[in-house]
Formats: structure tokens, C-alpha cells, sequence
């Protein structure tokens, strides 16, 4: 620890910190541009000048290392004409445009102007002009305001893996952009976004659309993939306008997916705003009274075990327990959750959680992934095992579809069962280096369980996992990657077939006749028996409406008050941003209505009873996280030499459009149509 | 008993209508102070702030560039402005609406503009018989600023020295 004096102030700061640091934990702010805690130092800004009693003259604190006796000053006169001077000198080229620059009002170089430039300019000669890139469909540059901090290169390059990024000549003709004028091959690319200081890279589709003191904030979760990631929706009146994240260091740190942030759009489209009801082949608008009439009619006469429930991927706990609640009382077991036909063995929570926890994969010194692709299923814990990759010795393999890019180099084991049979055994040779390894992390893909033999590889991921000692006490080494915010959830409220329930495939197959999806968009039209009646309760009209009898308008994840668990089962709280559209309804609530009509009066009145009795069924929602380790070395049922040989499924393989917000949304088809993914199903009625 | 005396001896001899008339007659050699409105009107200010317009530059393109200073500074709530890239990429408003019914006159939307696009003119006279008639839309507002453009350039030149 070195002691430094700042302003008067001491403090202790562990050697090889920087000054920088110092003065935070002294509690002095120091103005910057090109320093950011989550990327390497650059020192090029030069704005976070300090003076350091005996340096000759200022010093950039970003890059300077503390000793022990340091005298700082951050206010001296010395320090305040370093900061003019420097403020100055980044302003001379830079257009001045605020009144219409999107940055305006939240821009790092206004602020920093106002508090430490000069009231003045005296630069009246002419500034320079550069040509704006292409970077893609999602970001707009706008380079002539860019001031060189590198921020976005560093991103590029550190953060999401992609050097793609970077400064091409010197001095006044330094330009950033893509080397060769290309879209960015990044799910990350909306954080060049937040972490662009000035105007110069700024949202496409949010352009031109508000300023940042108009709009409400509310704190939210991305449900469209299972990291969980904590957001903040803003809005103006009835409209969502745009999502940034939250920072979370034990999830998503400051980090946001594309398809959670640029996909509200499609929240405005496709949308059901009000009950329909198929009337001699043809959906027709209904009234909420007609179709409670409906629903109740085709219920009562259906025998109890004749009616079933299966959940989709997006919904919140809340409504999940609700339609449980619902069939119990019905007296129906056929529930499921696993529309991709995930088999998961439910008789413990860490066989289908991320035990390690996200943020206990930088702790992890070895790594397999099993099946799946993580970039695309959660570009934000992709991320976090690259920030593992880049701090070294971190032995990655994957076994899964040749020719995946993970934005970090990893050892490709195999393609089907036979390399994680292998690595069971011992016999492969990447097994001798996850063995030696005192942390190693087994993550299995969803979508490796999303198979005939789901429950074998789900076995024999436990075996690598325990053959390598990684289930222990004190670290838990067995992961599955989940991959939307609303399956976790109803795992964990147990939306599974109960005793002599009917699973998915029986229910699909004309085991019932009455068949509720609740928000269930997974499953193909045709694959629902004809005579089976299908009631969608959801937001959007996407597959499981179009094969609907009746539908039920629900709240998206913006529009109501509710509970999602992410893949580490943590559940997380998101807020009421605006009101659904039309006559939709939260989804509990319409769930507790149609119980009303069905004669069914279900335990609760209100949201705060419904999450009484939700945690009382399970306490996990009812908040609270901690991470366990393994107390049961016993594995899942399931024998891994009945593993067949197919090779595992690449899993989500068009990220743009692999929910129903998502292809509703007309930015994600065109990043679909950008990075070459095959179009979107066509639209459902 | 001399201030009674005093009394019915001036009302007798009607000294407070005399003096009333006096004042009468005193007044009638004097100028008007009054003026014969609407075919008579009193000079006005250049800092007058009356009915709103919104400029065009000399080339016919709109000045105002949708960056809602004047819907921020706004004390009464006035303004209503939404915005969107126009074809050719550039910042503008799709919808200018005032409130002239919420307006205080402040004259803050024209101290925000940084391009002197939204400005108070000199009329004031715009009185309607409807409400709905006082809140104004870009359209009308364009219309008021082409109109009175004459006018707003030179009260702008006027008080230019003092800013």
C-alpha cells in the first residue's frame, strides 16, 4: 500500500495503482475522456492533468503510477490552466455542434467544457473535416466530433474481441474508423455507443428522436437473453425510445447485448392489443368478456387432464406461478416450460443453473463449453470469459459446430458426443489440462440439451465436470447457459409436467384439448394436433398466435411489474415503463380473470400477495443471491454411453431474430439482412 | 361655527363645480393622451414580444434545427416539438406546436435559439374565437415567421448591439 496525500486529503491505494485512483478514493473528481475502468489506459486526452509536488510539470493521472509520499493537487492553478489549455486544444477541431448533436445534454466534452474549459473560444481559423464511416446499421458516426480518446478501438479490440477498430494516419489526420469500410461483427456494438465520450458515435435508430431531459427512466431487466442484464428504459409519454444497461458488476458489469437494446422497436409492432377468437376459421375481434366466455366453455368441458399450459421463454415469474396456480386448481398437471424440448432434470436446481455464477468466471482457470455457441446465446457473459481469456492461462475447449467465432481462441474438441465422452474418460488430450486445473468450468448449452439424448449429455457434462473436481464445496463448476430471461424463471417455480402430467411432446401430439401458450412462441404452428383448441396468451403475433383459437393480449417485458431469474438463478426485478397497448393486460391479471370466469378464485388480489405466495412456492424469487457450491456429488439421471452421435446443434444461429420482440422489430431485420442472416419467418396474421 | 359658515357659503356659490369645470376647460387645450385603435396604434419596442414565428434563412430552408432548448426552457410548457432525420440526414422537426393559450410571453424560447429561428414578432394582435385556433403548428408558425420576416429581421438588427 503506498499512502498519497490528495488535496490534503490522505489515502492509502494498493502499489501500482494510479493517480487517478488515488484521487477518486480521496474523493476528488478528475476529468477524463480516454480513461475508462474497464478498458486498458491509453493516456492520450490529456485532460486528467494533475500536479504532483516535485514533477516538473503536470501529469496525466490515468497513467501515472502512485508512490509512496505523493503530495497531489487536483485544483491548483497549475492544474486548472493545464485543464483550460488542454480543453482548448480538443475543442479546436471539434464542430461545436451541440443544438444538433444526439450527445447533447449527456456528452462527456459539454460537461467537462462548462466546468473546466474557458468561457471562450479564440480559435477562429478553419477546422478540419473528416467523411463519417460506415460502422453498421446500428451506430451513426458522426466523425468530424470525434477527439482521437480511442475508447471505441480499445472496446473493439479488449471488450468484444473484434479488432476491427482502429486509427488510421497521424496528428490532424488521424481518423478512426474500420480499416476496410465494413459493418462491425459485434453483438456488443451499442456500448461504443455509452462509451463514445463525445457525439461522435451515437445510436441510428434513436437519432434525431429526443433529448436525454425528456425522457422517464426506469429500471428494468433484459429478458431477451438469460445473462440477465440490468437496463434502464427510457421513454417519453407512451413510447419506449431507447435502452441502455445499468452497471452490475455481478452480471452484465456496464455491458449490453445488441438484440436487448436496439430491439424495442418491434414492441410498437405485430403488437395483440386486444382479445381475439377464432370463429368459423377466422380470428375475430373479441371482447375480453367474450373470450373469458370462450375460454371458460371450452375448459369446463374439457376433462382436467385433458387441458395444458406451456410457458415461452420471455414470461415473467409472476405470471408463470399464476397460470400454475390456475391449472392445479383446474386439476390439471400438463405443464412445461421447454418448448425447445430441453430436457432438464428438474429434481435439483444446480443440474440447470450458471453454478459458477458470471461473475465467478473470471475466477475459473479452465473451460469447456459444451454444444451451443455463447456469443450468440449471451454476448455478455461471451464477453466475461474473453476478459478471463485476455488476463492468461485459461485453457478454453469447445466442443460443438466446427468454425464458430468466440472472439477469443479456444481448442475445438469435437462436434458431437464422442469428444465429451472422451473428456469424461480422460482419454482426450485437452482432458489432462481441465483436470490439472484447480477451477475449471464446464458450460453446457441449452441447446446441447435441446435433443433426443438431452438428459445423457446433461449426465455426462456432470461427470467431465466431476471428473475434473470441479464440483466441490467451495466451487461449483457445472453451468448451463440459458438461453432467454423468462426459462430460468419458470424452472424454478417448477412449470413441469407434475405426476401423470403430460410433458410438451404428449401435449403437442392431441394429448390435450385444451392447450394454453403462454407467450410460447417456440413450437411451429403445424406441430400442434388440429383438434387440439389453443389459447396464446402473449404481446406479439408471432407463431403461437397465428395457430391460436383464442388470444389473449398480455404485457411485454417494459409493461408491467415483474420477476426474471437469469441463468445464474438470480432473480431480478423489472419495473413498469409504459402501459401495454390497447386492451392488453399484465399477464397475471388475465390469468386470475379468466380463473374468475372459469368459477376459480385464485389466492390473490394483488401483485404484493402474488409475490408473497410466489417466494413461499419458491423462495429464490423472492430475492436475495448467493452463490453455493456443490454439497451432492450425485449427478443427473442419465447415462452418457446412450449419448447418439449427432453433433451438437449450433443453437441460436440468427441472433437478430431469435425472439418474437426481435422479429417484430424492423432494426434487427436489418441487421439480419446486414450480417446475413436468412429472413425471418413470414409474418404471422 | 366659522368652518359651518365656511361650508354652506361654498356650496352655495358652487365652488367645487367651478373648480371641476375648470379642470374641464384646463384639459381641452391640452394633447390627447388617448389613441383612436385599431386605425391608430402606439410605437412599440423592438424587444416587443408578441404572436411566435419561426424564420427561414435567405435561401428558404428553415432554420430551426429540432435542438428543443426552447421546449427545456419553456416555463409555462408551451412548446411541443418532435423530430426525426429528414431525407436528406438532416436534423429537423416533424411537429412545432405552441400552446399560445399556455404561452407567458417570456420571450425565453427566442434567449435559448441558438440559430434565431423562433421568435417573437411584433403582432398582438391574434385574438381568435376558438381555443383550438391558439395552439399553432409548424405550418402556421413558417407562415407567421415568412410573413413578418421584414419586421423580425430588423428588430433583431435593432437589438443586436445590446447582446
Amino acid at each position: 500500500m503506498a499512502k498519497v496525500t490528495v488535496d490534503g486529503i490522505e489515502v492509502e491505494v494498493p502499489n501500482g495503482a494510479t493517480v487517478l485512483q488515488a484521487c477518486e478514493a480521496a474523493g476528488k473528481e478528475i476529468p477524463r475522456f480516454c480513461y475508462h475502468e474497464r478498458l486498458s489506459v491509453a493516456g492520450n486526452c490529456r485532460m486528467c492533468l494533475v500536479e504532483v509536488e516535485k514533477a516538473p510539470k503536470p501529469v496525466a493521472s490515468c497513467a501515472y503510477p502512485v508512490a509512496d509520499g505523493m503530495v497531489v493537487k487536483t485544483d491548483s492553478p497549475m492544474v486548472r490552466n493545464a485543464r483550460r489549455g488542454v480543453m482548448e486544444f480538443l475543442l479546436i477541431n471539434h464542430p461545436l455542434d451541440c443544438p444538433i448533436c444526439d450527445q447533447g445534454g449527456e456528452c462527456d466534452l459539454q460537461d467537462q467544457a462548462v466546468a473546466y474549459g474557458m468561457d471562450k473560444g479564440r480559435y477562429a481559423e478553419a477546422k478540419r473535416a473528416v467523411k463519417d464511416k460506415y460502422v453498421g446499421p446500428l451506430i451513426k458516426t458522426i466523425m468530424n466530433r470525434c477527439i482521437h480518446c480511442t475508447r471505441c478501438v480499445r472496446f473493439a479490440s479488449e471488450v468484444a474481441g473484434v479488432p476491427e477498430m482502429g486509427a488510421t494516419g497521424r496528428g490532424e489526420a488521424m481518423e478512426i474508423g474500420t480499416y476496410v469500410e465494413k459493418a462491425l461483427t459485434t453483438e456488443l456494438s451499442g456500448n461504443l455507443i455509452d462509451i463514445c465520450p463525445v457525439g461522435a458515435l451515437t445510436s441510428r435508430p434513436y437519432a434525431f428522436t429526443s433529448r436525454p431531459w425528456e425522457l422517464r427512466k426506469t429500471d428494468s431487466i433484459d429478458v431477451q437473453d438469460a445473462t440477465g442484464t440490468n437496463i434502464r428504459i427510457d421513454n417519453r409519454g407512451p413510447e419506449v425510445l431507447r435502452i441502455v444497461p445499468r452497471i452490475n458488476d455481478d452480471v452484465n458489469e456496464e455491458w449490453m447485448a445488441d438484440r436487448g437494446r436496439f430491439s424495442f422497436d418491434g414492441l410498437k409492432k405485430q403488437r395483440l392489443d386486444r382479445p381475439w377468437l377464432r370463429v368459423d376459421g377466422k380470428l375475430r375481434p373479441a371482447s375480453w368478456a367474450d373470450a373469458f366466455r370462450a375460454l371458460a366453455a371450452r375448459i369446463r368441458a374439457a376433462a382436467p387432464d385433458r387441458v395444458g399450459a406451456i410457458a415461452g421463454d420471455l414470461v415473467d415469474a409472476e405470471s408463470v406461478f399464476a397460470l400454475k396456480s390456475l391449472m392445479h386448481a383446474i386439476g390439471s398437471r400438463n405443464l412445461d416450460c421447454r418448448q425447445d424440448g430441453a430436457a432438464i432434470d428438474a429434481t435439483r436446481r444446480d443440474f440447470w443453473l450458471f453454478n459458477s455464477t458470471i461473475a465467478g468466471i473470471e475466477e475459473a482457470d479452465a473451460l469447456l463449453i459444451v454444444g451451443g455457441d455463447p456469443r450468440r446465446e449471451a454476448p455478455v457473459i461471451n464477453a466475461r470469459i474473453r476478459k478471463r481469456h485476455v488476463l492468461g492461462r485459461f485453457p478454453i475447449g469447445r466442443i460443438g459446430a466446427a468454425g464458430v467465432d468466440l472472439t477469443y481462441p479456444h481448442q475445438h474438441l469435437g462436434e458431437g458426443p464422442a469428444a465429451l465422452r472422451a473428456m469424461a474418460d480422460g482419454t482426450h488430450p485437452f482432458a489432462e489440462a481441465f483436470r490439472a486445473a484447480k477451477k475449471p468450468m464446464v458450460i453446457v448449452s441449452r441447446s446441447a440439451l435441446a435433443r433426443p439424448d438431452g438428459l445423457h449429455v446433461l449426465a455426462a457434462a456432470w461427470q467431465v465436470a466431476a471428473s475434473a473436481n470441479a464440483l466441490r464445496p467451495n466451487w461449483h463448476g457445472f453451468n448451463v447457459l440459458h438461453q432467454f430471461g423468462g426459462q430460468v424463471g419458470a424452472l424454478e417455480l417448477g412449470f413441469l409436467p407434475g405426476r401423470e402430467g403430460k410433458d410438451i411432446g404428449a401435449m403437442l401430439g392431441g394429448g390435450v384439448d385444451v392447450l394454453w401458450l403462454l407467450g410460447a412462441d417456440g413450437i411451429e404452428p403445424g406441430a400442434i394436433a388440429p383438434s387440439t383448441f389453443v389459447i396464446y396468451q402473449g404481446h406479439h403475433g408471432d407463431r403461437g398466435a397465428a395457430r391460436a383459437d383464442l388470444i389473449l393480449p398480455g404485457a411485454a417485458y417494459t409493461e408491467k411489474d415483474a420477476t426474471y431469474v437469469n441463468t445464474e438463478g438470480r432473480a431480478q426485478r423489472a419495473w413498469l415503463a409504459v402501459h401495454a397497448p390497447g386492451e392488453a393486460r399484465e399477464d397475471w391479471r388475465i390469468i386470475r380473470a379468466a380463473g374468475e370466469g372459469l368459477g376459480i378464485r385464485l389466492p390473490f388480489d394483488d401483485l404484493a400477495q402474488l409475490r408473497a405466495r410466489m417466494s413461499e412456492a419458491a423462495p429464490v424469487l423472492g430475492g436475495g443471491f448467493a452463490r453455493r457450491g456443490c454439497e451432492d456429488m450425485a449427478g443427473p439421471a442419465g447415462d452418457p454411453a446412450a449419448m447418439s452421435d449427432a453433433p451438437f446443434a449450433r443453437g441460436i444461429t440468427q441472433y437478430h431474430l431469435a425472439d418474437a420482440i426481435a422479429r417484430a422489430s424492423d432494426v434487427m431485420a436489418e441487421c439480419a439482412r446486414t450480417y446475413g442472416e436468412a429472413p425471418a419467418l413470414a409474418a404471422a396474421e | 361655527m366659522s368652518f359651518t359658515l365656511d361650508r354652506v357659503a361654498r356650496s352655495f356659490l358652487l365652488a367645487e363645480l367651478a373648480s371641476g369645470m375648470w379642470l374641464t376647460l384646463k384639459t381641452m387645450f391640452k394633447p390627447r393622451a388617448t389613441i383612436n385603435y385599431p386605425y391608430e396604434k402606439s410605437p412599440l419596442s423592438p424587444r416587443f414580444k408578441g404572436e411566435h414565428g419561426l424564420r427561414r434563412y435567405p435561401n428558404g430552408e428553415e432554420r430551426c434545427i429540432a435542438c428543443k432548448l426552447c421546449e427545456a426552457i419553456c416555463p409555462a410548457l408551451a412548446i411541443t416539438i418532435e423530430a426525426e432525420p429528414r431525407e436528406d440526414g438532416s436534423r429537423r422537426t416533424t411537429r412545432y406546436d405552441i400552446d399560445m393559450t399556455k404561452c407567458i410571453y417570456c420571450g425565453m424560447c427566442e434567449e435559448a435559439c441558438p440559430v434565431d429561428a423562433i421568435v417573437e414578432g411584433p403582432n398582438l394582435e391574434f385574438a381568435t374565437e376558438t381555443r383550438e385556433e391558439l395552439i399553432y403548428n409548424k405550418e402556421r408558425l413558417l407562415d407567421n415567421g415568412d410573413r413578418w420576416e421584414a419586421a423580425l429581421s430588423k428588430r433583431l438588427e435593432l437589438d443586436a448591439p445590446y447582446r
